[in-house]
């Protein structure tokens, strides 16, 4: 298989370069501010003194690529500066938090597949019955809402109307598993529903599309069973396109999270981002930003590896 | 007339969605008319329930809900409106020109909007928003120039086939310039499905406007505006003061009727009979 791994070296080159020009426009982002970072966030008032002390603080008083390279090489290392808010080092408070994301993404993912998959198998089967449109018009509303109002809705019923789960998503160490998990019980079906209906649709529309080709009809005109024709014809061909579906929808997922932690107080990465733009605190911006970058591009990347593997006609490009 | 004609045959969805979209534009546009108390203006007391005076009660600082709402209405569609039109221009343009040159131009643009897809927009705002700050203006250029991203696509993809047309090589070996190429010979070809992207970039610019405001980094306070309005109310929820659920409720109405009228248009467009 030289011609599967050449492909697939080909896409991670592809995914690391679009990597290195996103850390590369992260970086330039903050140099190309009129007049000064420094300046800007300190303001007009500030002292000649104090807006050198910063400048230093934030590397600014070197040329631009030596910083570049210190930035990438140091965020390599695990070093991602200190926090202009309170200090810190950046990576002692991405550390936790970053985990937490994951969690809370990994625990909607583990819910949000098997279910879309197998709702997006079941509305293609059933096309135009009932089942399929009712289906359809839920999963269109739950795409147009906003997901806050998902999320506003299910603290309205689930937490204030019925007590059953807190409505702001605190965990800490200490906690228990399942504790935990009673925790994030609201975020994480905020999240579900969000990207089930994409997933699910997306998935029905792959299905739709393979039981409508040649191969499936002459299966059928064979007389062979339907359950058959649907394990053994149909899934093989549907597995690329929705192994596709999933690995789009899990960097969706990662990145959709920004929102649903800010509504829940949720101690995650994307409460941590939004709280560093409003409070312009470039060094953690930047580092979490570089971080949810990776893990989207890495998502989709994997997503092109792994419709290269499954799918044996995408491996002899013409 | 043939918009009366068109009204007449469209389905029970697309006359729902198109009330939707009158309504509030109609309310965007006559606010000042229609709302009982002005924007800012303090009428009460904290999260007063509904009443004759207040329809729908007051807000966490004791303002007008229900004008909030129509002002709502009028700051948060004319700000993604102009939004779309923005990135329109700018990704129109750029794709009519990426697919008429070719070549070099082709290529360098293409990449650069390759690797703006391949990061997520929401990340990509929050960051420059955190450079540029959370002005009305910065947010729309911004906004404005990642959604470009996907209408340089789509636009490129459109005029790559309408440029090898034989009515476009006739202009071309008439010694027309590229200018009136695009404008006169491409554009009118590619405005149906570019009508259908406008509404649905519209959808995506206006959720995302929302979801910035809601954040607390779109438009700012006192400027009404749903996202934010959201995020504001959103405290009283814990105690069963359900308000914030007003403009989220406006937000998601006006996307399914966004969403109704271009399912309509694509139906009409695809050329499907049922």
């Amino acid at each position: 298989m030289d011609s599967l791994g050449k492909m697939v070296a080909k896409r991670v080159a592809l995914g690391l370069t679009t990597l290195i020009v996103i850390s590369l426009l992260i970086f330039l982002g903050v140099e190309l501010l009129p007049g000064d970072v420094a300046e800007t966030i300190l303001g007009q008032s500030a002292l000649p003194e104090t807006v050198e002390a910063f400048r230093r603080e934030l590397k600014l008083d070197l040329p631009p690529h030596i910083r570049y390279f210190t930035w990438l090489g140091d965020f390599f290392q695990g070093d991602f500066g200190n926090s202009l808010a309170n200090k810190r080092p950046v990576a002692q408070q991405i550390g936790w938090r970053f985990a937490n994301t994951m969690f809370l993404a990994a625990a909607a993912a583990v819910i949000a597949v098997p279910l879309a998959i197998i709702l997006g198998i079941l509305a293609a089967l059933y096309r135009n019955s009932l089942f399929d449109r009712f289906i359809s018009v839920v999963t269109l509303s739950t795409i147009s809402f906003p997901e806050f109002f998902v999320a506003y809705i299910l603290i309205a019923l689930l937490s204030v109307e019925i007590i059953l789960f807190p409505s702001i998503s605190n965990i800490n160490e200490q906690m228990s598993f399942l504790e935990k998990i009673h925790a994030i019980f609201l975020p994480c079906m905020t999240l579900t529903l969000v990207v089930v209906a994409h997933m699910m649709r997306q998935t029905r529309a792959a299905i739709i599309n393979i039981m409508a080709s040649p191969f499936i009809e002459m299966a059928r005109l064979k007389g062979i069973k339907r359950a058959r024709i649907i394990v053994l014809h149909a899934l093989p061909n549907a597995l690329s396109p929705v192994i596709n579906v999933v690995a789009i929808n899990l960097a969706y997922l990662v990145v959709g999270v920004v929102v649903v932690e800010v509504v829940f107080v949720y101690p995650g990465l994307g409460q941590l981002l939004v709280d560093s733009v409003s409070k312009r605190d470039i060094p953690v911006v930047q580092a979490s930003g570089l971080i949810f970058a990776a893990i989207y591009i890495g998502l989709n990347l994997l997503a092109d590896v792994l419709s290269i593997i499954s799918n044996p006609r995408l491996r002899n490009p013409k | 007339m043939a918009f009366f004609k068109l009204l007449r045959q469209s389905p029970l969805s697309a006359r729902i969605g198109l009330a939707i979209i009158l309504i509030n534009v109609f309310a965007a546009i006559f606010v000042p008319f229609i709302a009982p108390y002005s924007e800012t203006e303090i009428v009460g007391d904290v999260w007063i329930s509904a009443s004759i005076d207040h329809f729908l009660g007051t807000d966490h600082l004791g303002r007008d809900l229900f004008t909030r709402l129509l002002y709502g209405a009028r700051n948060t569609i004319a700000i993604a409106f102009v939004t779309t039109l923005l990135s329109f221009l700018i990704g129109t343009i750029s794709g009519f020109f990426a697919a008429t040159l070719g070549g070099w131009t082709d290529l360098t643009m293409s990449r650069i909007v390759d690797i703006m897809m391949a990061f997520p927009t929401l990340i990509f705002a929050l960051m420059v928003l955190s450079v540029t700050g959370t002005s009305v203006p910065a947010l729309i250029v911004v906004i404005a120039l990642l959604d470009s991203t996907r209408v340089y696509r789509l636009s490129r993809a459109v005029a790559m086939d309408i440029e090898v047309m034989e009515y476009v090589e006739a202009a071309r070996l008439r010694g027309e310039r590229i200018w009136w190429l695009m404008r006169h010979e491409i554009l009118p070809n590619a405005m149906p499905p570019l009508v259908a992207e406008f509404g649905l970039r519209f959808c995506f610019v206006f959720l995302f406007i929302a979801a910035l405001s809601f954040l607390g980094l779109g438009i700012q306070p006192p400027m009404a505006d749903w996202g934010g309005m959201v995020r504001e109310n959103a405290g009283g929820i814990s105690f069963g003061i359900f308000k914030g659920l007003w403009p989220a409720g406006a937000i998601a109405f006006l996307t399914v009727g966004v969403n109704l009228i271009i399912d309509w248009f694509l139906h009409i467009a695809s050329g499907l009979k049922d």
